[in-house]
């Protein structure tokens, strides 16, 4: 514990030091479950439209992007830049998508919002070939590089059961709000990769998760920081040769957005538009179990729009 | 002479042009340079354009034959315009200068015992199929790996300290670059190059170029018989001894009024320097006080160059019975034991690979995933340095061919994007009992993910677990499956051809939405 509570205080010491720097809502640092804010839908999913249009309707019945994201806050954008494809080949978040979502951020007042993932490819053709890295500067984004271990800080995942620490991106700890934004699409190691398995995309080692029961890991982390918005691209998805894909043949136009403060019930939505149960996928199951979110849709109050 | 000043500078400018540009290759980690330009800069370096003209004979492959025809008229200017180590021992030698006084150089007689064996061992070697004295002795190829190996490290260092600072800042602009899977031998064997140069060049004047380097002596026996060489005029000359003691060569003997123009590498700086009009660059065939340059030992190196000879032959045919390299991981389980190195794509075959690839480490510097590292002796003793597809550093990126446009001596041909997708460099092979799906009983499947072609694909293993498969004849050896496998040894790992085949294409079946109807919500 000594190890520990060092790390904690020392990283809390820096991070009070840096009055400058615009950090807010420190206690969400260490903190257990973020407060939701009231809504009036649990769960948003939309149909039949461009990314942006569904996107556009979808935050819109949520009461407008202002219910998460409050004048001078400091906005993490979190997409799926995981491989060196095209867009078209739903390998990643849809640009379009989240240029939008950027646009949205800053009409709600954001100071500043980035852009990041710890890649799967060469961080540097992930960033350009996806087309994230140029729609999110053309929305006044920051991208920032994921490809280093120095931009990581050690954090304890308290209710974990396999995965104990992670070291997370500095922006997650960082920034007063968090909007993860992955792509649906079929996955070989973990089933489907949705919106819990996106997280691994801002912790730095994932050969430990893979080492270490995969499945239990991925819900694991999902206890330690909730994003406060889960915004699921499933315009274009992946059904086979998951994640990177192989060609053009593995992806179907589904036209579908899914939203959610509910990191579970989004995947488990994401999943029943995929073809899956949710009780086929072992980290909704495990995630449900450790009280991140439920994967009980008939639960929710959700809003179902058709374009 | 004043007349000849603008020669002086003239070789000054077009060196150091040369010199910043080939530096900044070798350190540069953003590919800022596209192939063309990067292939215009190294258009000139005598040995790999050798190399690569024998590959692809053309005239974007000619450089050599120009700076030979160079040295026909005008002497070893290659050596001080063109050669980048060359340019370096200049430099060492101009800061030398700032803290101590000013170097005096003396006449000193030429080493034709140890510049032509080892001029005549390299072109054996050549002919045997060995790289190992171009690899070693080669001044652009020494240069690539003292600029890789030492200056590459410092200048990461400095970009990820700026990035630290600008980081406190929140700016972003600029990104950290990792050094992946340091080999510190060939650092060593790098630093050992570095020192070695720089204290030559401080005591020593040019002996490298005048008693190592091949290409320095190939030149040499070139440039007795330029057109043009620098004289002095028996006339003119006081024999007051400044051009002999501005000469990095020694090569001029003001007592005698002689020049060694082979050893002359052409920097034109007696010319500028004589008080009087001693010095002549000139026609060295007119009549006008025309002196010998002494060539007596010229001939006389012929007795041991073929003892020497005869001896690196026989090495050379040690060299040809190649030991395999085994790579073992102890500890746990079933170790990984790799017969054979992965050369890098576009290199056709570990035996093209090996016989054209001169170690200048240009590959390694620009090869975005760092996948490409120096070997020890994956490729045998003589392969010492060439690199080689580490799959423990990093994997090779689908979609790129970067290093096959880039390799100055064809090693590394060109190579087109869609062939390269299906040129198997090695394949993949499966390691049953080290995989977490086997031995832990849970999900993983960390090489399938990252398999482009789907080679390597999850099938049904029991209750919900799922287990790699490869499928050899779609796969190419690219190392994906192999950086990620989380197991220790690795589960998965990259036999290499020994000669490169094509893959099958992966097969392509249209995906369909496995919920209907199509447009409503399943939930």
């Amino acid at each position: 514990m000594k190890r520990r509570d060092f790390f904690r205080k020392g990283f809390s010491a820096s991070v009070a030091a840096s009055a400058t720097l615009a950090f807010g809502n420190l206690d969400r640092l260490f903190a257990t479950p973020p407060k939701f804010p009231m809504l009036p839908y649990d769960l948003v999913a939309v149909r039949n439209g461009e990314p942006e249009a569904m996107f556009d309707k979808a935050i819109e019945s949520l009461g407008g992007m202002g219910a998460f994201v409050k004048k001078d806050q400091k906005v993490v954008v979190k997409p799926n830049i995981g491989w060196d494809v095209s867009p078209e080949r739903a390998g990643n978040t849809n640009p379009a998508l989240i240029k939008r979502i950027i646009e949205h951020c800053f009409g709600a007042g954001a100071k500043e919002v980035y852009v990041f993932d710890n890649t799967c490819d060469d961080w540097n053709k992930c960033y350009k070939t996806s087309g994230i890295e140029d729609a999110a500067k053309a929305a006044g984004a920051k991208v920032v590089p994921g490809n280093s271990e120095s931009y990581y800080q050690e954090v304890d995942v308290l209710k974990g059961v396999k995965l104990k620490k992670a070291k997370v991106h500095e922006l997650i700890l960082e920034s007063d709000v968090f909007i993860n934004v992955p792509v649906l699409k079929h996955h070989s190691s973990a089933d489907l990769s949705i919106a819990m398995k996106n997280l691994m995309g801002v912790v730095w080692d994932r050969t430990f998760w893979h080492r270490n029961n995969l499945h239990q890991c991925i819900a694991d982390y999902a206890t330690h920081r909730k994003p406060d918005l889960n915004v699921i691209d499933g315009y274009r998805v992946m059904m086979k040769n998951g994640p990177r894909g192989v060609s053009i043949n593995d992806v179907v136009s589904y036209k579908t957005l899914i939203l959610s403060p509910d990191i579970v019930a989004a995947d488990a939505a994401a999943a029943k538009v995929f073809g899956s149960e949710p009780e086929d996928i072992g980290y909704i199951v495990k995630a449900a179990e450790l009280g991140v979110g439920t994967y009980n849709l008939d639960s929710l109050n959700i809003n179902r729009i058709k374009l | 002479m004043r007349q000849f000043v603008f020669l002086k500078w003239l070789r000054v400018a077009v060196s150091l042009s040369f010199f910043i540009l080939i530096f900044f290759l070798f350190i540069d980690f953003t590919n800022a340079f596209s192939s063309a330009l990067i292939k215009g800069i190294l258009f000139f370096q005598f040995i790999p354009s050798i190399i690569k003209f024998l590959n692809l004979a053309g005239i974007l492959t000619a450089g050599f034959i120009i700076v030979l025809f160079l040295t026909l008229l005008f002497g070893r200017v290659y050596c001080s315009s063109f050669c980048p180590l060359g340019t370096f021992q200049d430099i060492v030698a101009y800061i030398s200068k700032r803290f101590k006084r000013k170097k005096i150089y003396k006449f000193s007689k030429p080493i034709n015992w140890l510049r032509y064996p080892l001029l005549a061992m390299t072109i054996i070697f050549l002919f045997t199929g060995s790289l190992l004295l171009v690899n070693l002795l080669d001044p652009y190829s020494a240069f690539g790996k003292i600029a890789s190996d030492l200056f590459r490290p410092v200048y990461y260092g400095v970009n990820n300290l700026s990035v630290f600072v600008l980081e406190k800042t929140n700016l972003y602009t600029l990104y950290p670059v990792k050094l992946k899977a340091y080999n510190w031998i060939s650092f060593g064997f790098s630093m050992f190059l570095f020192i070695l140069i720089i204290r030559l060049t401080i005591k020593k004047g040019r002996l490298y170029c005048n008693a190592v380097c091949p290409v320095g002596a190939a030149l040499g026996l070139i440039s007795r018989i330029s057109v043009y060489k620098i004289r002095l005029d028996e006339s003119l000359c006081n024999s007051c001894g400044t051009c002999g003691a501005n000469c990095k060569s020694g090569c001029i003997d003001t007592k005698n009024k002689k020049v060694d123009f082979s050893r002359c590498v052409g920097c034109f700086d007696c010319l500028t320097v004589c008080p009087g009009n001693g010095v002549k660059f000139s026609y060295a065939y007119s009549k006008l006080n025309l002196i010998k340059s002494p060539t007596k030992n010229q001939l006389g190196s012929n007795r041991r160059q073929f003892l020497l000879s005869s001896a690196s032959l026989s090495v050379g045919a040690l060299a040809l019975a190649k030991d395999s390299f085994s790579q073992v991981v102890k500890g746990a389980k079933i170790p990984v034991i790799k017969k054979y190195p992965v050369s890098p794509p576009g290199s056709l075959s570990i035996e093209h690979f090996h016989k054209n690839c001169t170690a200048c480490h240009l590959c390694i510097s620009a090869c975005p995933t760092h996948v490409l590292q120096p070997s020890l002796l994956q490729y045998g003793w003589d392969g010492l340095f060439q690199p080689t597809m580490d799959y423990k550093a990093s994997f090779c990126n689908f979609e790129c061919i970067f290093c096959s446009e880039v390799c100055p001596t064809g090693a590394i041909l060109p190579i087109v994007l869609e062939k390269k997708k299906l040129t198997q460099l090695g394949k993949s092979i499966f390691i049953k009992e080290n995989c977490v799906v086997y031995t832990d009983e849970t999900a993983c499947g960390a090489c399938s993910e990252h398999c482009p072609t789907k080679a390597v694909n999850m099938v049904f293993y029991k209750g919900k677990l799922n287990i790699p498969e490869v499928k050899q004849e779609i796969c190419i050896g690219c190392g994906a499956c192999e950086y990620a496998c989380p197991t220790t040894p690795k589960s998965i790992y990259v036999e290499g051809n020994p000669v490169h085949l094509e893959a099958e294409k992966p097969k392509e079946i249209k995906s369909e939405m496995k919920v209907k109807p199509e447009d409503d919500f399943p939930f």
